[in-house]
């Protein structure tokens, strides 16, 4: 097989322009921070952005084309699912990019570097999103996820930041460690790398105590990645410590790329044996939201309660897989595409208002200088725009309507009444508790705002022109997906009828 | 389905707040007077709309949906944006509309600290959105998104405006009615994919599910299911145990968010029971009738009992509430026509005049900035207007015959005396009596409130102050529902006229499958003139 692909390196350079793009953006910019003067640097955040631009009308023209043949032997697909998280993923690393200029070229920071490492994380997950092959998947998730293990210490002067990439590279060692392992065993058992084939091999395989091992341990590295309790505490540090533009980037963008690799491995590999794990996916669930929103409701630092706020979002993005698993297991195969479904409108949603949040606080702490909760005080009174749209990101992440994450959290809970069953309703039940804990510290940070007196001599927060960009993006999404929820809806729809979810 | 100017208006009732609402936020903070007049002015236009809409429904099939619009909203759920009214969401959309026009108008000279005229506008309109959108919907998606939008609003206005405890009052308000809405939406999900419309389809249409959600679901299903909505409706009502938000939100809410509480946003989850819970699964509202009339009535008189603890006015008020909303549950629970119609009139009613008491509260402390009634006393010597219209309300709460508050609260308690076949009548006869004694103890709060407030001599303390008697907004505000008051107490028919119809056909279909009685028979309460005594509701 490898033998005649490569003596027959026949290359569809469309259907993988988006990443071409990219590698050629990288590539500039790289070069670009060598031939620019010091102060000159910034140019490379404007460089930067034009090429996500670029890569993303490549993604538009390969949504309009006609269906992508597999590539690569089938271990590379560009079918609608894929087309349409590779949108998202560049739409997000857009608006990170904006959330970064202003914070990374007054701070002392290397800003070549920094767009070039955030680029190559990028292009890991527009590789993530079409990986059909175990290789390919380490391979795409081990591109998102050094260069952000750099990108957390990039406050080198700062202990906490050294903490934090010392921590997160560490975890991230040992859980690609364990991943890989459980891999070998897969591929051990099945002869195959190949998602479609593993599937066919894996559905026909007696149950053993080895392949309930080889699931566990893959799935435990993903665990790691997408940070579910009781795998999730290098996340608050590692959150707090980094920089805040960064934090914001692995919040959203590299936790979706975990759960891309998990949608592709489980969907496409394991969903003919949903006994062997959708147990262990259900607990992880459970615990991530039951432990992640009351840890939150503690915090005091509001980048460490949207820390333990994203464990616990992961924990609502994983009720789908185990609503997955429950229903298979039942034979009910019905299922399969609102799981996928929710996954997908879940990750899409929470990526535009988390972004949002984190945009509001990234201006408020241009200002304040700290992350404090009590720092947002009175911040209606003098900052009522920057006030309201943080209530509405807030709101959307507590699910209330009319923002976007009603129709998130209600995919999710759709998905595990779908599955039914006492796990399936017990599930929606602990989510639902949940959504309304989650409510409290959310609820918090509007309150401060909203009914604190401001401290003495507090001034209005001055937005800048990107950060307004980045707001108007995600508040945009966020109120017309929660009006319109068909936009996303559509999207989700095609995207897993054409991939056979 | 409703063509050409009728298939926009309820549309238009319900989102041309939006509209003012835009403008609002555009006009800067500074230019208070357009900001108030913007805001009049939509809320006027909507109760124009709604005034269409009363105008042109036909009376005589108030069973049927009119005004009805169904156009696809979120394709991939199958959930529409279906809305339309009949003869028991008319009164309540009306009152919506009715209210904030008063509640804009009231709020002309008197707004609470931090004042903020723009933000405080902005957040009635909003609620204005969402409380007339849920009275025309008829998706239950539709109708969960629109129960949920009025929760900031009234979250902020809490606690922005709010009295001294504010904090603890808003989130407090905020996460009970979050929690019960949370398991209503489950219930909801849980029904979409039990049952199936006549196409064998899943849906959330609230007509196709009445028409189609009988047998589909199996009577231990059908319990739970009941059971998760009964619990995000209770909250909402509130009925005891669930009621114990509403003190707090009511006292420590700003005067106009108090009267939009207890004048609008209670009667959702009455509603929910009237619109959603009892036609779409009627046997298990069998089941779960008498555990409601218990409620119901350990309502009414904990309510009574814990108005007579009170030294708070506007806490007195309050806990008054929660014992008339028991009234109105007792009429739901009873699943008569009888009852059911009570209750809506029981809604309108309270609405009316417990909204008035709240306005009557709210002065009295812009007046003398406490509301304790140790305090207050002589109010008919030092502003007789204001102590006359506080008598009058007190008399219309404690349920005198000839006002608006004896239609809803004598036939709910009668309709238990025979309830819907099936029901334990034993059980429900000892919830009529206990319900009688309420409205003893109800006039004994009432009367003890007006002795307090009203009578008397006034305290030394006011010797010196200057006492404002009921200004020009306050009669704007305050004599439409004083008239509606009147009318509707000499007029019961009005509203039984519009509600029977509506009610017959629905509790027909639920309860009483067998017998097709003609839609909107005539038959309605208001026809069998009271031939009771009436000595226990009379006790003024």
């Amino acid at each position: 097989m490898l033998a005649a692909i490569l003596a027959n390196p026949h290359i569809d350079w469309l259907a993988i322009s988006p990443e071409v793009a990219l590698v050629g953006t990288i590539l500039v910019v790289l070069i670009a921070d060598l031939i620019l003067p010091e102060r000159e640097s910034w140019q490379t955040s404007r460089i930067a952005s034009i090429g996500v631009l670029v890569s993303l009308v490549f993604v538009a023209v390969l949504a309009t084309h006609d269906a992508v043949q597999p590539l690569f032997g089938g271990s590379y697909e560009v079918d609608n699912y894929a087309i349409a998280l590779k949108g998202f993923f560049l739409v997000a690393t857009y608006v990170t990019i904006l959330l970064s200029i202003d914070y990374i070229s007054e701070g002392d920071y290397y800003q070549g570097e920094y767009y070039f490492l955030l680029l190559c994380s990028v292009l890991g997950m527009t590789v993530m999103v079409s990986a059909r092959d175990l290789i390919t998947l380490f391979v795409a998730l081990e591109t998102i996820s050094i260069p952000t293990y750099v990108l957390a210490g990039f406050r080198k002067h700062d202990r906490k930041s050294n903490e934090a990439a010392i921590k997160y590279y560490l975890i991230g060692a040992i859980s690609s460690a364990v991943m890989l392992y459980g891999m070998s065993m897969i591929f051990g058992l099945t002869g195959e790398t190949k998602l479609s084939a593993i599937a066919a091999k894996v559905a026909t395989l007696p149950d053993s105590k080895l392949l309930a091992v080889a699931i566990f341990l893959s799935l435990l590295g993903f665990a790691f990645k997408v940070s579910a309790v009781p795998f999730h505490w290098w996340a608050p540090d590692t959150y707090e410590g980094a920089p805040t533009p960064v934090t914001a980037f692995l919040s959203v963008a590299s936790k979706a790329g975990g759960f891309v690799a998990m949608l592709n491995i489980i969907f496409f590999g394991f969903g003919g044996k949903p006994n062997m794990w959708w147990g262990v996916v259900w607990i992880l669930a459970a615990l991530s939201m039951t432990l992640g929103n009351l840890t939150a409701l503690r915090q005091t630092n509001i980048v460490r309660m949207l820390a333990y706020s994203s464990v616990a979002q992961g924990g609502f993005m994983l009720v789908p897989f185990a609503a997955y698993g429950i229903a298979q297991s039942h034979g009910n195969h019905e299922v399969a595409q609102s799981a996928f479904q929710a996954v997908m409108i879940y990750l899409l949603i929470y990526g535009a208002m988390n972004l949002g949040a984190f945009a509001c606080i990234i201006a408020v702490a241009r200002r304040t200088k700290t992350g404090a909760i009590d720092s947002f005080a009175g911040l209606f009174q003098h900052s009522p725009v920057v006030a309201v749209l943080m209530s509405i990101f807030l709101a959307s992440l507590a699910g209330i309507p009319p923002f976007a994450g009603w129709f998130a959290k209600f995919t999710m809970f759709r998905s595990a009444i779908d599955a039914g069953g006492g796990a399936g309703v017990a599930l929606a039940i602990i989510a639902g508790v949940n959504s309304v804990i989650a409510a409290y510290y959310y609820l918090n940070v509007v309150r401060t705002m909203w009914f604190k007196e401001p401290v003495e001599g507090a001034q209005p927060v001055q937005v800048t022109g990107a950060l307004s960009a980045a707001l108007v993006i995600c508040s945009g999404v966020v109120v017309a997906v929660g009006v319109f929820p068909s936009i996303f809806g559509h999207i989700a729809d095609v995207a897993t009828k054409l991939s056979g979810g | 389905m409703a063509h050409g100017f009728d298939a926009w208006v309820l549309t238009l009732t319900t989102f041309t707040p939006v509209v003012g609402l835009a403008l609002v936020l555009l006009i800067p903070k500074v230019e208070e007077q357009t900001i108030k007049v913007v805001a009049l002015v939509t809320s006027l236009v909507t109760l124009g709309f709604a005034i269409y809409i009363l105008k042109n429904f036909d009376y005589d099939h108030s069973a049927k949906l009119q005004f009805q619009v169904k156009k696809t909203w979120i394709e991939m759920i199958h959930s529409n944006y279906h809305i339309g009214v009949d003869g028991i969401s008319l009164p309540m959309l009306a009152l919506s509309a009715f209210i904030v026009v008063l509640c804009v108008i009231y709020s002309w000279n008197h707004f609470p600290e931090p004042h903020n005229v723009k933000a405080f506008l902005a957040l009635i309109l909003l609620l204005e959105v969402g409380m007339n959108g849920t009275f025309i919907a008829q998706d239950l998606i539709l109708f969960f998104i629109f129960f949920e939008i009025v929760l900031l609003p009234m979250y902020f206005m809490i606690g922005v405006w709010g009295g001294p405890n504010r904090e603890y009052a808003s989130i407090k308000f905020f996460l009970f009615t979050l929690f019960g809405s949370a398991l209503m939406l489950l219930s909801f999900l849980a029904i979409f994919f039990k049952a199936k419309n006549g196409l064998g389809v899943h849906t959330f249409d609230i007509p196709e599910l009445i028409a189609a959600g009988k047998g589909a679901m199996t009577h231990g299903v059908q319990l739970m299911i009941f059971g998760g909505m009964f619990i995000g409706f209770a909250i909402k009502v509130p009925m005891f145990p669930f009621h114990t938000w509403l003190p707090d939100a009511h006292t420590e809410a700003p005067t106009v968010g108090s009267v939009l509480l207890a004048a609008i946003l209670l009667k959702l989850g009455t509603y929910g029971f009237i619109r959603i819970a009892l036609p779409i699964l009627p046997e298990a509202a069998k089941s779960w009738a008498p555990w409601i009339g218990l409620l119901a009535v350990i309502g009414i008189i904990y309510g009574a009992l814990g108005c007579l603890a009170q030294t708070d006015m506007k806490r007195l008020i309050a806990f008054s509430s929660v014992a008339h909303m028991g009234y109105v549950m007792l009429g739901i629970s009873s699943l008569t026509s009888f009852g059911i119609n009570a209750a809506v009139f029981g809604m309108v009613a309270h609405g009316l005049i417990t909204g008035m008491l709240f306005f009557i509260a709210g002065s009295v402390q812009h007046t003398f900035h406490t509301r304790e009634m140790s305090r207050l006393g002589g109010l008919l010597t030092q502003a007789p207007k204001m102590g006359w219209i506080l008598g009058f309300c007190a008399m219309a709460s404690l349920g005198l015959p000839g006002l608006a508050g004896f239609w809803g609260e004598f036939p709910a308690i009668l309709s238990v005396f025979s309830p819907a076949a099936g029901l334990n009548e034993a059980v429900f006869r000892a919830f009529m009596v206990i319900a009688a004694i309420g409205t003893v103890l109800a006039a004994g709060y009432l009367l003890w409130m007006l002795q307090k407030v009203a009578f008397g001599t006034p305290k030394d303390e006011w010797k010196d102050h200057e006492i404002h008697d009921v200004g020009t907004a306050e009669w704007l505000a305050w004599l439409p529902m004083l008239l509606l008051i009147v009318v509707l107490g000499v007029f019961p028919g009005l509203m039984f006229k519009t509600t029977d119809g509506a009610v017959k056909n629905m509790v027909d279909k639920a309860f009483h499958p067998n017998l097709s009685e003609p839609v909107g028979a005539k038959s309605s309460p208001s026809n069998s003139q009271p031939t009771t005594p009436t000595t226990a509701t009379s006790g003024g």
